[in-house]
């Protein structure tokens, strides 16, 4: 953006949403908003608290776990749902109602089956993610260049060679767009894991201060939230970018 | 030396022709794409498909790499029935088929990595073909970087680097512009001298046909069958910048014309 001939730095407008933030919270119009700078004072108070890092180390594991699992599931499968006509027939209708499913009215169903603890909140984490980063990686293989497939074939490659040297990489752009919306989802599915199976974690902290009213504390970590997703969708981002320049040119 | 070579492999049966299709049909459904096909391609020469859309050509031609099954008939290469692809065999692809993620060393020898030939010995191999194909110091380039020309010279050095006796070329020239698709066809005589390969090249272009061929097939549609071979004689020696005013090469094109015009709409 640029503001009277100067070029400003992205984000900028965040600064004039943070101002703004500061001027209601000052005003005192209600209790839910504290000004922007007594939650960010909040933030760092709570940063090194072992409460703080107990969360956000549960929240991790839960989340890191989900992810991986989405990640090395999905991304084989929808490779092979692409590949195979048969295997396309058999899961899409299940993926698509998944992923437009509210997966949240699942959760109870999950409790049942596996239990209270970090196992269900794992697998709702993964839930959320898997479904977008599977049809992406289909996605991605079908509209990969016949004569790309062809070739590999006439030089030889085995089935596992075309697999890891063509169509995972013909597929690349696709999948990392598809694992960048999936971690999205995975933040929020990691949260209403820890919300509604057992309350650990940063559901915890966000029982406990929304509970409390101490709002603060409640913008504070959900900042710290936000801010860890936006880094690891902003890396995605970056990594897709480096393989764009193929996107195009398939 | 030519003789001596020749003597030195009648003592294999057929080896005067590298490629011979027998009786090849091709059905998609109820569509006949080929019908009761035969050709013979002589060793360490250029044959040509030539024919309207629609004819089979690359049909075939995908049938003797090994990427098609045909219906009925048999491929044989060097006396023995192919089943598939195989490393006595390669492709150049109309639209190249390179990887794009990959740079022009790595797309060279990606058939030598698929075979399992070590780094080393791979690349080494590969500088020497994009040197000779004249791509030195596009090594470290991306496809994407390239003008047409170049990425096919790209997917030709990947076929010849791979030293199969039989190179399938599907049209590898039309998709580049006109005056490199000339330096091309020069190109590809001298290769076609120098390497004691055998060619099997599909085209639309009758000049291009009767220009770089040994022999030329005619093709005709619905369903397909050779319904001429054609085989210039005296032009090729007189040397590339004097083939397209030589007598013999401008009667053939008129020929050829004359027998596909009815089958083009």
């Amino acid at each position: 953006m640029i503001v009277f001939g100067y070029r400003l730095p992205g984000m900028s407008s965040l600064l004039v949403w943070g101002l703004l933030w500061e001027i209601v919270g000052r005003m005192g119009v209600t209790f839910f908003i504290p000004p922007l700078s007594d939650v960010l004072k909040t933030l760092f108070e709570i940063l090194g608290t072992p409460a703080f890092q107990k969360a956000l180390g549960e929240t991790a594991y839960a989340f890191a776990a989900g992810v991986t699992a989405a990640i090395t599931i999905g991304i084989p499968v929808g490779i092979l749902m692409g590949k195979s006509r048969l295997l396309d027939e058999l899961l899409l209708p299940w993926v698509n109602v998944f992923l437009s499913a509210p997966l949240t009215a699942l959760v109870p169903v999950l409790m049942v089956l596996f239990g209270f603890g970090m196992k269900s909140i794992i697998i709702t984490t993964t839930l959320f993610a898997i479904w977008i980063i599977i049809l992406n990686s289909r996605a991605g293989v079908r509209q990969i260049n016949r004569s790309l497939v062809e070739m590999a074939r006439s030089f030889g490659a085995s089935p596992l060679d075309a697999f890891f040297k063509i169509y995972f990489w013909a597929a690349l752009p696709e999948i990392l767009g598809g694992v960048r919306i999936g971690i999205i989802r995975a933040v929020k599915g990691v949260i209403i894991g820890q919300l509604l199976i057992s309350i650990v974690g940063f559901g915890a902290l966000f029982e406990l201060y929304s509970a409390n009213f101490l709002m603060s504390h409640f913008w504070a970590v959900l900042i710290v939230l936000f801010a860890l997703a936006f880094s690891i969708s902003e890396f995605l981002a970056y990594l897709e970018r480096r393989v764009a320049y193929y996107a195009a040119k398939r | 030396m030519s003789q001596t070579k020749e003597a030195f492999e009648q003592s294999e049966p057929a080896a005067e022709n590298a490629v011979v299709a027998h009786g090849i049909s091709k059905n998609y459904g109820d569509v006949q794409a080929l019908q009761n096909l035969s050709l013979e391609f002589p060793r360490g020469q250029l044959t040509s498909l030539l024919g309207p859309s629609g004819c089979g050509k690359t049909t075939l031609l995908k049938i003797i790499a090994g990427l098609l099954e045909p219906t009925s008939g048999e491929v044989e290469v060097n006396g023995h029935a192919i089943t598939g692809p195989g490393p006595d065999r390669a492709f150049v692809f109309q639209d190249f088929a390179l990887l794009p993620w990959a740079n022009v060393l790595r797309n060279v020898s990606f058939g030598l990595e698929l075979r399992g030939v070590a780094k080393s010995e791979r690349e080494s191999i590969a500088e020497k073909y994009i040197h000779d194909v004249g791509l030195t110091g596009f090594e470290h380039s991306y496809p994407h970087e390239l003008s047409g020309g170049m990425r096919q010279r790209v997917g030709l050095a990947r076929a010849l680097s791979v030293d199969a006796q039989v190179l399938l070329m599907d049209e590898p020239f039309s998709a580049v512009d006109e005056q490199t698709r000339r330096k091309f066809q020069e190109d590809l005589l001298s290769l076609v001298q120098h390497e004691n390969k055998t060619f099997i090249f599909v085209t639309h272009s009758i000049e291009e046909a009767v220009y770089v061929s040994d022999q030329i097939a005619i093709l005709l549609p619905r369903p397909s069958r050779v319904s001429e071979i054609i085989r210039p004689t005296n032009f090729r020696a007189k040397g590339a910048e004097n083939i397209r005013r030589d007598s013999e090469y401008l009667d053939i094109v008129d020929e050829i014309w004359a027998s596909l015009r009815t089958y083009v709409e």
